[in-house]
């Protein structure tokens, strides 16, 4: 009698080592999977709740400070370092692994009114309110020796703000006029100026280097040519903006902090309109940093709270605020774009994570291929109600909240008025301006 | 001004004629100085002026000068001490006195014909004009960035950091050194380098590839490259010529070819005689020659010709050799010789065919390396005008005729198909008119399908357009409460189900007709030829008031005139098929499709006889029927001209999209995209990581610089940035200088 039996190949099921997962034959007929859409929605649906779940983005505050902090910095080489300028003339260089305070300087009398580092990381310069710009040592005094600045320059004005060519050994200061000052020399070699008033901040940008910006108090943004030694254009907005940050991945975009509770992303090369308006904010926005990748950007406001903005996108898509947390003067996204650390009032700085939901650690393959579908699916149903409506809640403060409230009825109140200009006067007089367009009270050449 | 200096200098012209006319009175004056006593006289001089100056009008009369003296006042020329009038025209008189004023006037005409030199403009003009310079070189310089731009926010995916972190690399002679060969074959492939004196280590190219290397860059390449190509593309145009031109056979176009050419040669040839005698009489005695030689195998090859026509055993090397003869002389024999010999001495047509076939293959095979000649021959003829239009007119005229012959040949093949097809010509023209037909009604048909579609559209875009008119909405919605568990958050879905109710009865009425268009449209498929014919579907569907009131019939009387004309022409256009019924009818059927079936669950034969034709005793359907319930009454039920789907169902609408989302442009598209499943359990692992790929990727640890033009394949500018500032520094210090010191002002 002939027997028949089964048999299969070992090595179709058979795995090679026990650290491999079993294998798992599949069949991809779609009749055997039914109900695709009903069940990737509901995967969506858990994903996005359980993304609520996980958003705790703060992570540590650092203390140590004597009084608000007024300028952070980051290290160009090391991810850990962040140094710290605070009001009372104090500089604290941090370690991020340790969240503690590794270095202390007493760097100036009165404010630190801008800090940068040096770009090969070995030392950086702060300005102060007693008009001097000193150059320090990353590393602190050797044993038995004495903190002293490397270098300082005494100027006549007070400089409000200061940072450092992403190149050459070059700086630029602000006050009353933009200075750019070799390292080496004690007097400028160039300063420009367009004006009389007070700058507040000059930021190089990061990718044409010889280009700056700066804002000043007359409301208006003035931007630089370093090689050629002159300005270029000047837009006037409708209020002041305190300070500016070019995007590093696109060369002629920066983003304005103004004081109308807005910030503006500008194409350098057409200022009469920004590109996009970003608007969530309900008090002056102080400061603003870019995402390395500059996909995001951070902005510090005086509202006591700090949001995320996709770069094209109007409206914010993250809000960090902690009870304790006051008036936040400045902010910075760290150079690996995972965490963003914000200096405030109460002389904390806080660290928070760039996305607020995120696992840290190293993650298996697994869990980064899970991870990547979820996301995945949270982008493809985000249109779904439910799902828009649960990825969209927020818990803001009461204060804020109120204010929201309040303004939008202000803006509502307004547009309503617009429109009723429009309506009761002769068709064509009265003309509507877009948002964007309002913003701008002059370009000047 | 200019004007005003004209006249300054016809002044100052005037006052020397002036001065001429007056130096002959002065003369006695000078002269009377040399006669002496001139003390007595300076004396007596003084004491009249001191007189003069009494009466008191020019008391103050400075003293004048005409000599060398101590005192010397910046006010005037004194003459103290010389003891004369020094005269004004002494001081003027031209050292030479010169008749002609040639060199004054020509000064005058230079000084006329110069133009002022322009004011110079306002500083804060020209720094303005300067950032306007700087503002436009600047921009220039950024848009080189723009393409990056655009890449890096449509690309798939972003990988940070940008640039690659390069990895140390070890120099080849440590690595080489560290290592021996050690199988044959690599011991082998080592005695090979050595032997071929390949350099192991750090130059590791041998002279000559380095030589070539340098011998050309890149943008010569390149032009070498586009050289070449262009010259093959002439190459092969002058070819493709020359064959055509081969190929020609009419006497008539070889003769003009020929008297062409020579009246070109003749031409050429005065040219040169009047410009160079010596050249034009070399070249002459050089066509003397030509024309001999030619003479010359013209009749050598007519003699072998008849030779070999006389031999009848022609071995077949003989044929090969005149082939190559003929190729040879091909120029010089036109191929009317070689016919007409052959047919004179034809006895045997065989040997003919033969020759002749042979030739062919000769011609053939000899073609391409011939052609190459005749297309380097030409090239220089191509540039004379002349007879190259002539000859162009001819080619012309051939291939118009060849292309001809071709066509006809063509037709007489397409034609027997065709004749299948259709019979006779009166049949054809039945065809192509239901052809005609065809095709009108297809393009009509689209138009109408298009215009349902358009219809459509705008009751979707009026909704559409409804919330495009607020602004954007909040990414974030933002409360006071805290979601701190699921089940709040499965409350927030609920509310947001809640609010999603709220929204108005005709934008889901119309979004649900978007969502099946099959619903609306459900008529039986018999139907619809008809309807492509006179499109009724469209007619049905847009809301044109003529249609309602045919819709509702006795109930308006109150009509225009306008109104009742349109009803009467639709009604005359319609008067075939009944409008009314058919609505009324596809309602009926809409109405049994929405209504709760019963559900039969009899089973044929359980407990009964089986067999053919047998049915189910009544009393077991009864009992095995399950009737459904009474649904709640149509809304559509005392509506007669409307039909309001009732497919819809509120519990699910909820959870669905009320708009169409931005980026998306039909819904269709948003279908498709939601209905495609990105799960492993739907796709291979292959698929599914290319689907979940992430936007961003970063690497933990990993610091992400700015985007540098190296990164991006652009060359970094290696001028630094302060160059300028640097090369100018005197102005910048001065400039740096008045800053100071308006800030010490200050």
């Amino acid at each position: 009698m002939k027997v028949k039996m089964l048999s299969r190949n070992p090595d179709s099921y058979v795995r090679e080592t026990k650290l491999d997962l079993q294998r798992v034959p599949r069949n991809y007929d779609p009749t055997l999977h039914p109900f695709e859409v009903p069940r990737e929605y509901v995967r969506a649906l858990n994903a996005t709740k359980l993304e609520r779940v996980f958003a705790k983005p703060f992570l540590a505050s650092l203390d140590g400070h004597r009084d608000g902090v007024s300028c952070l910095a980051k290290h160009p080489k090391s991810l850990a370092t962040v140094l710290s300028g605070a009001c009372d003339g104090e500089v604290r260089i941090w370690n991020l692994t340790k969240r503690k305070c590794i270095h202390m300087i007493q760097a100036h009398e009165g404010f630190v009114r801008g800090i940068c580092t040096r770009f090969c990381g070995t030392s950086f310069f702060t300005v102060g309110d007693d008009k001097t710009v000193k150059q320090w040592k990353m590393d602190g005094p050797s044993f038995g020796e004495e903190e002293e600045p490397l270098h300082t320059i005494l100027g006549k004005t007070v400089y409000t703000g200061i940072d450092h060519h992403w190149k050459e050994a070059v700086f630029a200061t602000c006050g009353q006029q933009v200075d750019i000052w070799d390292e080496q020399r004690s007097s400028p070699i160039c300063s420009m100026t367009w004006g009389f008033d007070s700058i507040s901040s000059v930021k190089f940008n990061p990718i044409e280097t010889f280009l700056l910006g700066s804002c000043a108090s007359d409301r208006n943004i003035v931007l630089y040519d370093m090689r050629q030694a002159t300005p270029l254009k000047k837009v006037i907005l409708d209020m002041r903006t305190n300070t500016i940050c070019w995007n590093p991945m696109e060369a002629f975009i920066f983003t304005a902090a103004n004081e109308d509770y807005n910030l503006y992303t500008f194409d350098m090369r057409a200022l009469d309109t920004p590109v996009m308006v970003h608007m969530d904010h309900v008090s002056a926005v102080l400061d603003v940093d870019y995402s390395p990748t500059g996909k995001d950007f951070v902005s510090a406001s005086f509202d006591k709270s700090i949001r995320i903005f996709p770069v094209d996108k109007s409206r914010s898509r993250e809000v960090y605020h902690t009870k304790r947390m006051q008036h936040v003067i400045c902010v910075k996204w760290t150079s690996d774009s995972k965490y963003i650390m914000c200096g405030s009032d109460e002389m904390n700085i806080r660290l928070w994570k760039a996305n607020a939901s995120e696992k840290l650690g190293v993650l298996t393959s697994r869990e980064k291929a899970a991870t990547d579908y979820n996301q995945r699916l949270k982008e493809k149903f985000q249109h779904h109600p439910h799902i828009k409506r649960i990825s969209r809640h927020r818990h803001l403060p009461k204060s804020i909240y109120s204010q929201i409230q309040e303004q939008r009825v202000m803006k509502e109140a307004r547009r309503r008025k617009e429109l009723n200009r429009i309506k009761h006067s002769k068709p064509g007089s009265v003309q509507r301006v877009s948002e964007k367009k309002k913003r701008v009270v002059a370009v000047v050449k | 001004m200019s004007s005003s200096r004209a006249a300054e200098s016809s002044l100052l012209a005037l006052n020397q004629q002036e001065e001429l006319e007056d130096l002959p009175r002065e003369y006695p004056l000078s002269t009377s100085e040399d006669e002496g006593d001139s003390d007595g006289e300076r004396k007596h001089q003084k004491l009249l002026e001191a007189i003069s100056s009494l009466d008191g009008k020019n008391r103050r009369k400075l003293a004048e000068r005409s000599e060398a003296s101590l005192k010397v006042s910046e006010f005037n020329v004194s003459s103290e001490g010389s003891g004369e009038k020094l005269v004004l025209s002494d001081l003027l008189e031209p050292v030479k006195t010169s008749s002609s004023l040639a060199a004054v006037k020509k000064q005058l005409n230079r000084v006329k014909s110069k133009k002022t030199v322009e004011l110079p403009l306002h500083r804060e003009e020209i720094e303005r004009i300067h950032r306007e310079v700087a503002f436009n070189k600047t921009s220039q310089v950024l848009s080189k960035w723009d393409p990056v731009v655009q890449k890096n926010r449509q690309a798939e995916q972003l990988v940070f950091p940008l640039s690659k972190q390069q990895s140390v690399f070890a120099p080849i002679e440590h690595v080489v050194s560290g290592w021996k060969a050690r199988t044959p074959l690599e011991q082998e492939i080592f005695n090979l380098l050595h032997k071929n004196k390949q350099p192991v280590t750090d130059p590791l190219l041998t002279p000559m590839e380095k030589a070539s290397l340098k011998a050309m860059s890149l943008e010569e390449v390149k032009m070498r490259r586009a050289e070449l190509q262009r010259a093959r593309a002439l190459q092969s145009y002058y070819e493709a010529r020359a064959r055509r031109e081969k190929k020609i056979k009419s006497k008539k176009y070889h003769k003009l070819l020929k008297k062409g050419k020579a009246k070109q040669a003749l031409k050429e040839f005065e040219k040169l005689r009047k410009v160079n005698p010596a050249a034009a009489l070399e070249e002459l005695e050089k066509l003397e020659k030509a024309r001999m030689m030619a003479r010359q195998a013209m009749q050598e090859q007519l003699a072998r010709n008849k030779e070999l026509m006389q031999k009848i055993q022609v071995a077949s090397e003989s044929a090969e050799e005149e082939g190559v003869a003929e190729e040879e002389g091909e120029p010089f024999v036109p191929d009317v010789v070689n016919e007409v010999q052959v047919k004179a001495s034809g006895p045997n047509p065989w040997m003919f065919r033969n020759h002749s076939s042979d030739t062919k293959e000769a011609e053939v095979q000899g073609d391409p390396e011939e052609l190459a000649e005749p297309a380097a021959q030409e090239a220089p003829e191509s540039e004379e005008e002349g007879p190259v239009v002539a000859e162009e007119i001819l080619l012309k005229e051939f291939e118009e005729r060849r292309s001809l012959r071709q066509k006809s040949g063509l037709k007489q093949i397409a034609k027997p198909v065709g004749s299948q097809e259709t019979k006779d010509p009166s049949s054809q023209g039945v065809l192509s008119e239901l052809r005609a037909l065809s095709q009108k009604l297809n393009r009509e048909n689209h138009q109408s399908r298009k215009q349902e579609l358009s219809s459509k559209r705008t009751v979707l875009a009026v909704q559409r357009e409804e919330p495009a008119g607020e602004e954007e909405e909040p990414l974030l919605l933002q409360r006071p409460e805290r979601a701190r568990t699921l089940d709040e958050l499965e409350e927030l879905g609920k509310e947001g189900c809640f609010q999603n109710k709220e929204l108005p009865r005709a934008a889901v009425e119309g979004q649900q007709w978007e969502r099946n268009p099959s619903n609306h449209l459900g008529v039986p498929k018999e139907k619809k030829r008809k309807e492509q014919m006179i499109d009724l579907q469209n007619l049905l569907t847009t809301k044109s008031p003529s249609m309602k009131s045919l819709a509702v019939p006795t109930t308006e009387e109150l009509e225009d005139e306008e109104e009742r004309d349109q009803r009467q022409m639709i009604k005359e256009a319609f008067a075939g098929d009944d409008v009314i019924r058919d609505f009324l009818k596809e309602k009926r059927e809409a109405v049994e499709a929405s209504k709760p079936k019963d559900v039969d669950l009899t089973l044929p034969g359980w407990g009964e006889w089986g067999g053919v034709g047998l049915k189910p005793s009544a009393k077991k359907r009864r009992r095995f029927l399950i009737k459904a319930p009474e649904g709640p009454p149509r809304k559509d039920e005392n509506l007669p001209n409307v039909i309001l789907s009732e497919k819809r169902n509120i519990h699910a609408a909820a959870h669905q999209v009320r708009m169409l989302p931005y980026p998306f442009t039909h819904h269709q598209q948003f279908e498709r995209t939601i209905q495609t499943p990105i799960g492993s359990t739907w796709n291979t692992q292959r698929a599914f990581q290319k689907l979940t790929m992430p936007k961003v990727v970063t690497k933990p640890g990993h610091i992400i610089k700015p985007i540098k033009a190296e990164d991006v394949g652009y060359r970094s500018s290696s001028r630094s940035d302060l160059s300028v500032v640097q090369r100018n520094p005197k102005r910048l210090s001065i400039r740096h200088k008045k800053q100071l010191k308006k800030n010490s002002v200050d």
